[in-house]
């Protein structure tokens, strides 16, 4: 196993030196093909597909999964995974509304404990995902192992703190940020832009970036050139945390509720799906942003599609594990020759 | 080496020698601890979690691992609930088929497709939870009590629960496979060096099909268990399993790199789990602490957490006498 690891590694640092240059013109290609297909064959098949209202709906729904993945593919990039982003998102989702309402300690300004509430669960998801790096880069665990302790005890924890209550509010300064627009446009889809954006200029412009892919490129060799890489592995678990408690907010935004038991459900999954969709290798090295917001934005149509056309809850599990299957396979498939 | 001897013993023994004081603490400190019912329950209810950590021992120790055991249980469930008016015989056979399909599609995607195993397995994990959604309709399937059915979860052979009786069958069988024979050393071969075991020649893809196959069985039989003894296949139950399965494995010492592990301290990590919790279902019933379920799963974190830093900690030292000799 060791071994094998190895020698990929060594065979992937040609084409992920490559990906450095070319990043922009091959990013997310496939997915975008992809993408495009399904709009097609929806504005052929499914009844009131193209419009405005649609495209309202999907982007909506698809702001959390492009933010969480955008975290996961810093992650993937330096060769780990998060598997915890999900019940971040349940802890940042159930915190916020606990300060916000005053169950921890009233606060009599409403922007005041908006404020604290936004800023304190985004901040509590980021040390939790310091605490992932932590296992990761300290302790040497595997990092499938060391996500998968928040990814049960994270929900337990969200649970404990409600007691497995839904917590339900409306409180406006807090749900701006799941409702409301600036310009015509959500505001949710604004930060999702804003995210995107600062991850694709840190990862090809910033020396952070190159070092995160040069840890995910060959480890040994990184740390021996003498990168930070205990410190770059922090940092990454981090980021993942915190755009996980971003998401978490949204989502609860959105609902005016929050459901220690749901927020996040299932979404490590789909984040690792539209990381890998989005044309960025599980085995690290490289980092597509926009290539993960396309094969978010693809998951999302998918599930639109099946949803639009009556396909039962059940079945779509089993549609989209096929595809995450098939997705991860071409790609790596693409990459052997 | 001397010191790194010292060190894996200690590793192997420590989950059974933790298990020892645990029930000590429990005999002394609680009356009806010791009691027929109480054992038997606990031995009945780990049943389940002792045939899926054997699974995972195996898919570990080949340097994978296998994230669907859960929703593979869950199917198995559904299935043998399904299957269950037809006779005892036709509802195992159901939902150990249904096991060994996912199984043989979790050995394909890693073998053929060359899928990392917590992708390929993290993708069964929904098809095989979407696939019991679907034949259970949403809801839970109660089984037939006329059949004989329920008489493999619930029945007992003199005192001995019926499952508990499976579950030694399994273990004996799984240690004898991984102690005795080739296919047991290929297995740590291939999880310890899979490149050099390949260039001498073993089967390293017929090996992983092989223990990603034996995981899926072992999850569905789980899965028949579950629906015997609670009296429904559930498709929703089983979230979370794959995490206390790795947790007894790795408190058992097995590593989680591949290539080293044992049977016998996998179940000794089982019977740990196990007992914490009917220990803390204790305290809960003495009234000092009140547990709610929810802080099931944080603990089960917590308890994965401690067994993998002592882990790390054991193998860095270990790794520091090796260099030093």
């Amino acid at each position: 196993m060791i071994a094998s690891d190895n020698t990929a590694r060594e065979l992937q640092e040609l084409p992920a030196h490559r990906t450095l240059r070319l990043w922009s013109l091959a990013s997310g290609k496939e997915a975008l093909i992809a993408l495009l297909l399904l709009i097609a064959f929806n504005a052929a098949f499914t009844p009131n597909f193209l419009t405005l209202q649609t495209l309202n709906v999907n982007l909506t729904q698809v702001c959390a999964i492009v933010i969480v993945a955008v975290g996961m593919t810093f992650v993937i990039a330096t060769g780990g995974i998060d598997l915890s982003v999900g019940s971040l998102m349940a802890i940042s989702g159930t915190l916020a509304p606990m300060i916000f309402m005053g169950k921890i300690r009233p606060i009599g300004n409403a922007y005041v404990a908006v404020a604290a509430a936004i800023l304190l669960a985004v901040c509590c998801a980021g040390l939790l995902g310091v605490f992932n790096g932590w296992l990761v880069a300290s302790l040497k665990v595997q990092p499938i192992v060391a996500t998968l302790v928040l990814f049960i005890s994270g929900r337990g924890i969200a649970q404990v703190l409600t007691d497995g209550h839904l917590q339900s509010f409306r409180v406006a300064e807090f749900q701006w940020i799941g409702l409301g627009k600036i310009g015509g446009v959500p505001v949710q889809v604004l930060l999702m832009a804003l995210i995107v954006g600062a991850a694709a200029w840190s990862i090809r412009r910033t020396v952070f970036g190159s070092q995160l892919l040069a840890v995910g490129g060959n480890e040994r060799a990184s740390e021996l050139a003498g990168l930070p890489v205990r410190r770059i592995k922090l940092a990454v678990y981090a980021i993942s945390g915190i755009c996980a408690g971003l998401a978490g907010l949204v989502v609860i935004a959105i609902n005016s509720a929050s459901d220690a038991n749901l927020v996040g459900q299932g979404m490590e999954l789909d984040a690792i799906a539209a990381v890998a969709v989005g044309g960025t290798s599980l085995r690290g090295g490289e980092a597509r942003i926009l290539g993960t917001l396309m094969g978010a934005l693809t998951i999302q149509v998918v599930r639109y599609t099946l949803l639009a056309n009556g396909v039962s809850d059940a079945a779509a599990l089993i549609v989209k594990a096929a595809i995450i299957a098939t997705a991860v396979w071409l790609q790596q498939t693409r990459k052997a020759f | 080496m001397g010191r790194a001897r010292t060190f894996s013993v200690a590793t192997s023994f420590g989950a059974t020698i933790a298990l020892f004081a645990l029930v000590a603490f429990g005999c002394a400190r609680y009356d009806n601890f010791l009691s027929l019912y109480n054992v038997t329950s606990v031995l009945r209810y780990n049943a389940m979690f002792a045939l899926v950590s054997l699974g995972m021992c195996f898919v570990i120790m080949s340097g994978g691992i296998d994230l669907s055991v859960g929703a593979v249980a869950a199917l198995g469930s559904v299935a043998a609930a399904r299957a269950s008016p037809q006779g005892l015989l036709a509802g195992l056979v159901a939902g150990v088929a249904a096991g060994l399909l996912m199984g043989t599609v979790n050995g394909l995607l890693v073998t053929r497709a060359r899928l990392l195993p917590f992708i390929a397995t993290l993708t069964t994990m929904l098809a095989a939870g979407g696939a019991a959604l679907l034949l259970a309709d949403n809801q839970s399937v109660a089984v037939s009590y006329t059949s004989g059915f329920t008489s493999l979860g619930q029945g007992d052979l003199g005192v001995v629960p019926v499952p508990c009786l499976i579950a030694a069958a399994a273990y004996a069988i799984g240690s004898g496979v991984l102690n005795l024979t080739a296919a047991g050393r290929t297995v740590l071969a291939v999880g310890g060096q899979e490149e050099a075991s390949r260039l001498m020649g073993l089967r390293a893809d017929r090996i992983k099909f092989g223990v990603y196959l034996a995981s899926g069985g072992l999850a569905g039989l789980a899965g028949v268990i579950l629906a015997s003894q609670f009296g429904a296949g559930q498709p929703i139950e089983g979230a979370g399993w794959e995490l206390s399965a790795i947790a007894s494995v790795v408190v058992g010492g097995t590593l989680l790199s591949g290539g080293s592990g044992s049977v016998m301290s996998t179940l000794a990590g089982v019977l740990l789990l196990g007992v914490l919790f009917n220990v803390l279902n204790f305290e809960n019933g003495l009234g000092l602490i009140s547990l709610s379920a929810y802080w099931q799963s944080v603990i089960r974190g917590l308890f994965l957490l401690v067994v993998v830093a002592i882990q790390s900690t054991q193998t860095r030292i270990r790794r520091q006498a090796g260099f030093h000799s």
